[in-house]
């Protein structure tokens, strides 16, 4: 096979089965699945990168009718991220959940996810795009109610009422354009779409069921208690990476597909909702008694600011400012997988140190788990958008955007959103650099340690001082109508 | 020597950026190892920071680069300037590590401490060798992250209120410091740092140029302790000695007062500045800091807070000289940058050599200490005569050129009696204590003798540190018109600031 791009949908699907045929070595096939699936987002990588986009249409059927896979510079850098933090996760979760009796269903469930993730960011049409999206959404409900507690149960339930009704939404744009534009692949549509009140609906339909999954301030309600209950390995990824899978698609319909149709008008509002998210989000982070929930309202913020590049985006002329810009958000999306994943594993290790996540009772634990708590100061200092992590560099090129455009309005945002970010995160800091016994003393630097600070160092090191990679793949693009 | 062009300000960098994350995992125990990383980086750097002086002031160009982000490069490059604070900081970083090593003995997390000390010089060196704004800010922002441990060490309530405070306040003036930075990129599409200024050819709207100028100043005025943004300093003196020292002489208010300088003299260029008509403001507001930080550290009876008023009141000379527009003025400021870091560390050792012999921590308890501590005494005497402004002590020599400055520019109707009233002011909160240290016999007990029945005052890593630098203000006072002195260095920075 010259074309790699079903790999990284066929390795974590095959492991998942194979672990299902034999629960007993599930956590092995599990790691070894994960390392397979990174190998082969690699190969694609390497691909894309030497010679372009690429393309494949399963079972020799052109596009249109059969399955197209597609990856360009954005698909693999998603695919880059979710596999490097799913690898990571995997090593931490072998230890979570190795005394476990749900160990076997957590891995089917876990590989499960990852398929359906590299699915999605590499599907090419748009019914595709939807069985990934609830594939991905029915995985991701299943994963959430594994630590059994009652709120775990109740908080996965609205996310899995929630998640239907916006892949429902999803659906009928879907079908809408079917019968408007006659197919469903997403570079022919690219050319096809005009502006017309099927394609007004359509948009709408599916914008709106993407900004419930992706947790857009109002209809971010359902994130915090889905997030903060769920067992850290699945936190991590849910905050990480299954929130961006929606801004992703998001990203690819108002940029390639609806690029004729999207107004500044309704950029403005997804800005003007973003700007509030950040606002509001990270008050009351700043306000959280636990650590995990401190975390998941930190996501519903840092999601707002992928929204502030909407306006942003719309404004700017194609061509190279706007494509740096896109990178911005891009980078600023992956530095957030990585930042918030490793903050999450950390929680889970101080939980299970511990036996609570409350911030106050925090003290002691810079000493007894001295690994963790840097950990948590370098995650921290990514949330914040401080040197040297990769959104210092996206928050520069978001401003930059607001001071070419002129949209005065975003700077106060930004700039109030920064200082309680710090404050959120110092506040935590303060508490677990002080004195205490709130946490057991340390017993070795265990394994389990290990992964969350890895993906701290890639958010605040790696995607710092290497983020020009993201702007030079960010403009190769499978589909017309520009970087996305 | 190509290659060495480009490595050696990385390799200034890596001498303190190496050890540092080496000693954050070295064992509570392994003293000795600690000792030799800490010490093996200083002396490498020193050697490093040997040969750039050599190079710079032969006009060779050091300079690495590395892209970050489209239109954001990573840039170190040595200038004359670069070098003035470069060398201040690795000389005096290699005092302090020596007294901090002293200072910290068998004392609690000395790994993390010392991790964040080199962490702290690496950011401070950075500072100096960055090649333009953008670069600037990165370390600014780093140092910031550094220090913040520093202030926290002890983790007592007060030393964790310390240091939320000035995260406060640092935070905010990053921000503020980002914000313009990012401003003038647009407008210019990069902002690298060229004597004599770029800002005065490229034609832009004066108005617009005005307030990146303030955000600017605000966000550096932060660390410099200008009035009214110095409220964190007075806070931030519960840090432990070593920590104190290295803020006020080289590291925090430094940065703040060297981004200044960079920004008027190689952004917006000092005439393009003084013709934009901020310059009268910031000199204003340098007076009033000079004035008020005196006034302040009048009334305290804490040592260490009237010491961190004191630093308010003289790092607002550099200002001041950058505010006043003539080469005198220049090298005056310039040159005070070196002299009042290696007189304020001076005074800090000894008053951390006071706390930790005697636990003397406040003015009132320091009478007859002379006799009991000569050496730190002696130390500190020089220093504060120095701060004073006294002949033949450094501190004579800026506020000397500060006046031919003023005289030059026409200014010295009210800078003059800035300059009189400040040192009026320094003789009036230091004398006091000089006299109670020589001349007054003890009073009361000792708060906490630690020394009794010691035959030496102190041991030899706490004595003679505060003994070098106080040696090192009156030398470099003394050989003022020798070559490489400090004032030689400035005269040929101002000669080429000038030079257009």
């Amino acid at each position: 096979m010259n074309n790699p791009l079903i790999w990284p949908v066929a390795v974590p699907l095959l492991s998942a089965l194979l672990a299902l045929l034999w629960p007993r070595r599930s956590t092995w096939i599990g790691l070894l699945g994960s390392a397979l699936s990174l190998a082969a987002v690699v190969l694609v990588s390497r691909q894309v990168i030497e010679s372009g986009a690429i393309e494949l249409a399963l079972g020799g059927w052109s596009p249109g009718l059969g399955i197209a896979l597609r990856a360009d510079g954005l698909s693999v850098l998603m695919l880059l991220m979710s596999t490097l933090v799913s690898m990571a996760v995997a090593v931490y979760a072998s230890v979570y959940f190795s005394r476990s009796e749900r160990r076997s269903e957590f891995w089917v469930l876990w590989l499960l996810l990852i398929t359906a993730l590299h699915a999605l960011f590499l599907s090419g049409d748009l019914f595709n795009l939807y069985v990934t999206l609830e594939l991905l959404g029915l995985s991701a409900v299943v994963l959430a109610c594994l630590g059994g507690s009652r709120e775990s149960l109740q908080a996965a339930l609205n996310y899995l009422v929630l998640g239907l009704l916006a892949s429902m939404a999803f659906l009928i744009g879907v079908a809408l354009i079917y019968a408007g534009y006659g197919t469903l692949d997403m570079a022919a549509l690219a050319a096809a779409i005009e502006s017309g009140p099927t394609a007004w609906v359509a948009l709408s339909l599916m914008t709106g069921g993407l900004l419930i999954k992706s947790a857009l301030f109002p209809l971010h309600f359902w994130l915090p208690p889905a997030h903060s209950n769920a067992p850290a390995p699945v936190s991590a990824v849910l905050s990480a990476l299954v929130v961006k899978a929606a801004v992703y698609l998001i990203l690819r319909l108002w940029l390639a597909l609806f690029d004729e149709v999207v107004t500044q008008t309704a950029a403005l509002v997804l800005g003007l909702l973003g700007g509030v998210a950040v606002l509001w989000g990270s008050w009351v982070a700043l306000q959280a008694e636990r650590l995990k929930l401190m975390a998941a309202y930190s996501t519903v913020a840092q999601v707002g600011y992928l929204f502030l590049f909407l306006p942003l985006l719309a404004a700017l002329p194609e061509g190279t400012t706007r494509d740096v810009a896109l990178g911005a958000l891009v980078l600023l999306a992956l530095t957030h997988g990585f930042a918030k994943s490793a903050f999450f594993l950390a929680a889970g290790v101080i939980m299970q140190r511990a036996g609570h996540d409350r911030i106050a009772e925090l003290g002691g634990t810079a000493r007894a788990l001295p690994v963790t708590a840097f950990t948590l100061a370098l995650a921290g200092v990514a949330l914040i958008g401080l040197p040297p992590s990769g959104s210092f560099l996206a928050k520069w090129q978001l401003l930059s955007s607001v001071f070419i455009t002129g949209q005065w309005i975003w700077l106060p945002v930004i700039a109030v959103g920064t200082l309680l970010a710090g404050a959120y995160t110092f506040r935590l800091l303060g508490y677990a650099f002080a004195p205490g016994e709130g946490v057991g003393p340390s017993l070795s630097v265990g394994r389990e340690e290990i992964p969350a600070v890895l993906l701290a160092l890639a958010a605040t090191l790696l995607l710092g001082f290497w983020a020009s990679v993201v702007w030079e793949l960010v403009p190769i693009s499978a589909y017309a109508g520009g970087g996305g | 020597m190509m290659a060495m062009s480009v490595w050696l300000p990385v390799g200034i960098l890596l001498s303190s950026l190496i050890p540092g994350v080496l000693i954050f995992f070295q064992p509570e125990e392994r003293h000795r190892l600690r000792t030799w990383l800490n010490l093996l980086g200083a002396l490498i750097k020193l050697l490093l920071v040997g040969m750039l002086i050599w190079g710079v002031f032969h006009e060779q160009v050091f300079e690495t680069r590395w892209t970050m982000a489209p239109g954001l490069e990573f840039v170190l490059h040595a200038d004359a300037l670069s070098v003035l604070f470069v060398s201040l900081s690795t000389l005096l970083w290699l005092v302090t590590t020596i007294y901090a090593i002293g200072y910290l003995e068998q004392t609690p997390h000395r790994s993390r401490f010392f991790g964040f000390f080199s962490l702290c010089v690496t950011a401070t060196v950075g500072l100096a060798l960055a090649g333009n704004l953008f670069t600037f800010v990165v370390f600014y922002e780093l140092l910031t992250l550094a220090t913040y441990p520093l202030i926290a060490h002890k983790g007592s309530p007060e030393a964790l209120r310390g240091a939320r405070i000035y995260l406060r306040y640092t935070l905010f003036g990053g921000l503020l410091l980002m914000i313009g930075a990012v401003w003038l990129h647009t407008l210019t599409g990069g902002v690298e740092f060229v004597e004599g200024g770029i800002l005065q050819t490229a034609n832009l709207d004066q108005s617009t140029l005005r307030w990146i100028f303030l955000l600017l100043i605000v966000g550096l005025g932060v660390k410099a302790a200008l009035v009214p943004l110095h409220g964190w300093l007075p806070q931030a003196m519960v840090a432990p000695a070593p920590v104190s020292a290295l803020l006020h002489a080289v590291a925090v208010v430094k940065a703040g007062a060297f981004g200044i300088v960079r920004v008027i003299y190689d952004v917006y260029g000092v005439e393009f500045a003084a013709e934009l008509g901020v310059l009268t403001l910031l000199g204003a507001v340098a007076a009033i800091t000079i004035i008020y930080g005196s006034l302040k550290a009048l009334s305290q009876d804490h040592l260490k807070k009237r010491l961190a008023y004191s630093t308010v009141s003289q790092v607002s000379y550099i200002v001041l000289g950058t505010a006043i527009v003539g080469p005198l003025a220049t090298i005056g400021g310039l040159v005070h940058l070196v002299h009042q870091g290696v007189m304020k560390i001076t005074l800090f050792f000894a008053a951390g050599n006071y706390a930790e012999a005697l636990g003397i921590h406040r003015v009132s308890e320091m009478d007859g200490v002379g006799r009991r501590m000569p050496g730190t005494t002696l130390a500190f005497t020089i220093g504060a005569l120095g701060m004073i402004g006294i002949p033949p002590v450094a501190g004579f020599i800026s506020k000397w050129y500060l006046g031919l400055g003023a005289v030059e520019a026409g200014a010295a109707a009210w800078v003059l009696p800035v300059l009189i009233a400040s040192s009026l002011l320094n003789a009036a909160y230091f004398l006091p204590i000089l006299y109670r240290a020589w001349f007054k016999s003890q009073s009361a007990p000792w708060p906490a003798d630690k020394t009794a029945g010691c035959v030496r005052e102190l041991p030899d890593a706490l004595l003679w540190p505060p003994l070098t630098t106080a040696a090192m203000a009156l030398l470099i006072g003394l050989l003022a018109a020798a070559p490489y002195s400090p004032l030689e260095w400035a005269e040929l920075i101002a000669g080429r600031e000038y030079r257009q």
